[in-house]
Parts: C-alpha cells; structure tokens; sequence
C-alpha cells in the first residue's frame, strides 16, 4: 500500500465514519474496514475506479470534488480523508473548509512541491519538473495547484486549522529521516491530520 | 446487443432459454391505499435461474410503466424479441440467473395476465373498465409481498427496479425493512416533477379524447382507443428519448418523398414513422385503462409523504444496502433526482453507491446494452452474490 495509505491507517480510530474523497479504487476505504471496521463512503468521478470500489464492497458516490459538496451534512463524518487530491482542486482552500464542516477532523496528503528535486529541477533547467511521482506536462495535467509545506501550514494558520499531527514521507530515504527534520525540502508526501 | 432468435437457435450460454409464465391467484382479500379492496386477484410472474436451498438468492424485478412479467428468455422459439431485460438477466449477465433465482411478475392493474381494468368484475361479470381500484405503488408492494409468501421466499437478496420500478423497489425498502437485503434503484425519482406529471396528464387526454373510449367501458363497446392509446405511447416514447439520440438515430432522414423543386411528393421523416409504429405496436399490445391508472400511480408516488416530507427520515426506515444508478442524457427522470434519493441516503446514514452513466439513450437507457452501466451493475451483483455464503 503507498505510504501515506498506510500512516493515515494510525490516525483513524475503530469503527470511525470515514468520509474518503477521491478514494480511487477504494484501497484505503478497504484496508480501513477490515483493519479497523471503519464505515466509510468514499466519493469518485473516475468511472474505473467506481466500478472496482463496488466490486471490493466499498461504498461509492460518483461525484466532482469541484463541484459542492454540500450534500453532505455538517459534522455528519468522524473523518474526511482526501489523499494526493488537494493539488487537483479547483478551490483546495474551500474543500479543506468543506472537509472540516462535514467531519470533525480531516486528514489531507499531498505531493510536496517544495521538495530538493523539484527546486533543482526548475532551478537548473528553467522548466516545469516532471518526474516520474508527478509525470504531467505543465499544460495538460490534473495537478493546478501545487503547493509547498510551508504553503500548506500557511493556509492553515490563516484559516485557524489545527494541525493535529503531520507526518513526512521522503523520496529513497523512506524512514524519513531527512523529511521530518527539513520537511519542505525533503518531503516527497507531506500527510496532515488536522482539525478546527 | 439483444439476442435475437429468428436466426439463431437461443443461445443457452447467455439467455435463459423458453421460459413459461405462472398464474398465481389470491383468495384473500387486499385492503388498496384508496380506501377500497379487491377482493381476490391474480398474479402472473416468471421465474429464471434456481432458488438455493437457503432460499436466500431471491431476486425480485419491478417492471416500470409499460413492463410485464416476461423479462427474460423466450416464450416460443420463433419469438423475434426476448423478454424486455434480457439484456441484463441471464446467465453471466449482471443479474446471473446461474446464481440468482429471479421473480419477475406483472403488477396488479396492469394487462398481460394479472388481474386488472380488462379482467371480469365478479360483481357485474363484465369488465372492470375503468371501474376498477385506483392503486399506488404501495398496494403493488403489497402485492408483492402476497406473492413473495406464496413462493415461500423469506427474504430477497435485492428488490431491482428501473423507473417506475425502481420506485417499488424503494417503497419495498420502506414498507418490508426485514424481507429486502439489497435495494437497487435504476433512473428513478422520489416523486415526479411538474413536468412529468403534465406529460402523463397529456397521454391520459389522449387516450379519453378518442371517440372508442366510451367512458372507459371500451370492450362493452367490443372496441379500443387504439388511436389515443397510440398518440398517448407516442408522446411518452419522446420524453424516454434524448434530444441527441433521437438525432443519432433518425437525424432528418427521409423515409419518403422528396424536396426536389417541382416536386411535391408527401415527405415522411424517419422519426415519423417510427413513432407511429411504436405507437401503433403499443395500442395494439396495452390496455388503455392500464394505461391511465398506471400513469395516475406515477403521478401519486412520493415516497416521502408520510414520512411528513421528510426523505432522510423516510430512509431511516430502511435495513438494506442500495444501489442508485442515473443517466446522463435522461431528462424524464434526471440525474438530479438520483442525487436527491442519495442525498437523502447519506444523511439517513444508509449504505450506498451511486453512479451516473454516460450515456445518449435518455430514459430509456436502463434497458439498453452499455459496457460500464452493466460493469457496475454486474460487480454490485456479485457482491451481493458473495454474500449469499
């Protein structure tokens, strides 16, 4: 399972109402119910990945992240989980509001755009980084809103989100060593849990 | 695409075959929601596949507006068209009739074998015209539910509809918390909308305005509204369709005549003639006092009206797990409408899944052959499946 599946697996508690928006093929919505009995839902628009969510028994809810999500009740979630979508949204800002009114703490993953080899990257070549986590081309790509650690922490001090607990994922090094010492230069996965 | 048999011998791998329809009746009497009862009725249903020894794979097909009990399969060899889901019921087809023991039944009220407005009224021995019981979707489920016992069913597995179906499907899973496992609601809608509804007010003056009505009591007459009948399945047919598979399909194309200057030959669209075969086809096939009291037990559903408006406390009532699916194109019963069933779901705290499939077949798109629509539909099967032990 990737690495911010399985640290996010820690901050969930048995049997919790879990909320996984843009849950793909349903992985962690799976692991979630047979290692912690969880009752999740989680919401998709990739057509493949709905199928292959009801086919392992995972409820899920074709709908745009982009779009509201107002059909969900206030607090009506223990968590809302969003892993590796933050930096394809149209307003992230907005569904980290959303997150936190639907489930009383949230849980976000993202790719760390601060990271040495993204830097070195646009440094040394003048060009957008492509590399083989974040593969796209600057002009056709679902990631629009990059953002860095610190940019992350930022946002969340201006909105008044705590910052209930972080946890770095660095690129070869992945007892993360280095990432959770110099975190925006070294974090490849940068995975919050956070809360009002 | 759909099997068709005039050519090939039925295929047994994928279809379930002949299949040959049963007549229940009932003795006892059921109290209806409009204050009146009748008094003993009968039931017409198919069956596929086999019932387990657990008697827990019990499928139930709700046939929406102008469905019947023949679903799947064939009933002479010669038939030039299957049952009207054989798409989706037959052996390594979404419903898996190697798995599942199918019930496929024809409502009370309606016209291929249960009781309905063109059975004998016992009390006059005539027809029942349109003296016959007005019903909502609640006295099908109770129905239903009669024919359920009969077959010694303890519980279905799932309680499927499309459309009209879909709306049983969801009052089963209202009324019977403890007798539907899974329920799975196909291009339907907790209520109809304005629209709708003065859609189906325009059939019903279709088919009264035509001169062979007689009040209803047509077949005293030794007549039908064929006529009206036909306008009225004509209108309804363009409100299945979509703007853009009717355009697909037909285009402008021309079925006679011409537009060559000096000529002025009749022109006929395409479109024209097909919607007066299906009109045609229809009259000939349906009774139109069915007709109209179906098109009234659309109008009347609103599965949250005693539940004081309220759909997520209406869901609470429900055990089961559900499956909602919409189509893109589908504007008789949109996609919104779906949302608000799943909507209500979430909040209710039900077990859902939903899925909105692309597709350019508007209402009418339950029925049609799509690879992810069945994908879906199928992998919902089988989990259902996989819990059958």
């Amino acid at each position: 399972m990737r690495f911010d599946l399985a640290l996010i697996q820690d901050w969930i508690a048995p049997s919790a109402r879990v909320l996984d928006l843009g849950c793909g093929d349903g992985t962690l919505l799976a692991a979630l119910r047979d290692n912690k009995q969880i009752d999740g839902l989680g919401v998709e628009i990739d057509a493949h990945d709905i199928t292959r969510c009801i086919a392992r028994g995972i409820n899920v809810i074709e709908q745009d992240l982009n779009s509201s999500l107002e059909n969900f009740r206030d607090a009506s979630f223990d968590v809302v989980v969003m892993t590796l979508a933050l930096q394809a949204l149209q307003y992230p800002h907005r569904v980290l509001d959303e997150m936190l009114r639907i489930g009383s703490e949230g849980i976000v993953t993202f790719p760390n755009f601060g990271h040495w080899r993204a830097r070195n990257y646009l440094v040394t070549r003048g060009r957008m980084p492509v590399s083989k986590f974040l593969p796209y081309t600057w002009y056709d790509t679902p990631n629009i809103h990059f953002c860095t650690v610190q940019d992350f922490e930022a946002l969340c001090a201006e909105k008044n989100i705590r910052i209930l607990d972080r946890a770095m994922i660095g690129g070869t090094d992945n007892r993360g060593t280095l990432a959770r010492l110099w975190p925006n230069l070294f974090a490849v996965t940068a995975v919050y849990h956070i809360g009002r | 695409m759909s099997s068709h048999a005039s050519e090939n011998p039925i295929d047994a791998t994928r279809s379930v075959g002949l299949v040959v329809p049963h007549t229940q009746h009932f003795a006892e009497p059921v109290a209806l929601a409009c204050g009146r009862e009748l008094r003993d009725y009968d039931i017409v249903y198919e069956t596929y596949g086999t019932l387990n020894r657990a008697r827990s794979n019990a499928v139930l097909i709700c046939h929406a507006l102008s469905g019947h009990h023949h679903a799947a399969g064939y009933h002479q060899p010669d038939d030039k068209k299957p049952g009207w889901w054989d798409d989706y019921i037959g052996p390594g087809k979404p419903i898996d009739t190697r798995h599942f023991f199918v019930v496929s039944l024809n409502n009370v009220g309606g016209c291929h074998g249960s009781t309905g407005p063109a059975s004998t009224n016992p009390a006059t021995g005539k027809p029942w015209g349109p003296d016959f019981p007005s019903l909502r979707c609640r006295d099908w489920v109770q129905t239903q539910r009669q024919l359920m016992r009969a077959l010694d069913i303890p519980q279905w597995a799932a309680v499927i509809g499309g459309s009209l179906g879909a709306m049983q499907a969801m009052r089963w899973a209202l009324e019977y918390p403890d007798l539907v496992r899974h329920c799975i609601v196909i291009a339907s809608a907790m209520k109809l909308s304005a629209q709708n509804i003065a859609f189906n007010e325009i059939a019903r003056k279709a088919i009264m305005s035509d001169p062979n009505f007689h009040g209803g009591r047509y077949l005293e007459h030794d007549t039908i509204p064929a006529q009206g009948l036909a306008l009225a399945r004509m209108v309804g047919h363009i409100t299945y369709l979509s703007a853009d598979g009717m355009m697909e399909k037909f285009g402008r194309d021309l079925r006679a005549g011409g537009f060559a200057i000096g000529s002025d030959d009749v022109v006929e669209f395409q479109v024209q003639s097909y919607l007066r075969h299906q009109g045609d086809a229809f009259s000939r096939a349906f009774d139109a006092n069915s007709y109209i009291l179906m098109t009234h037990a659309l109008d009347y559903f609103d599965l949250a009206r005693e539940y004081d408006d309220d759909a997520v406390a209406a869901f609470e009532q429900a055990r089961c797990e559900f499956l909602v699916i919409s189509f893109s194109s589908d504007w008789r019963f949109s996609p919104l409408r779906s949302r608000e069933i799943v909507n209500a779901l979430i909040a209710a705290r039900r077990s859902v899944s939903y899925t909105e499939i692309d597709s350019p077949h508007g209402h009418d798109a339950f029925l049609v052959p799509d690879a992810r629509y069945e994908a879906v539909f199928t992998a919902y099967m089988q989990r259902i499946r996989g819990e059958l032990g």
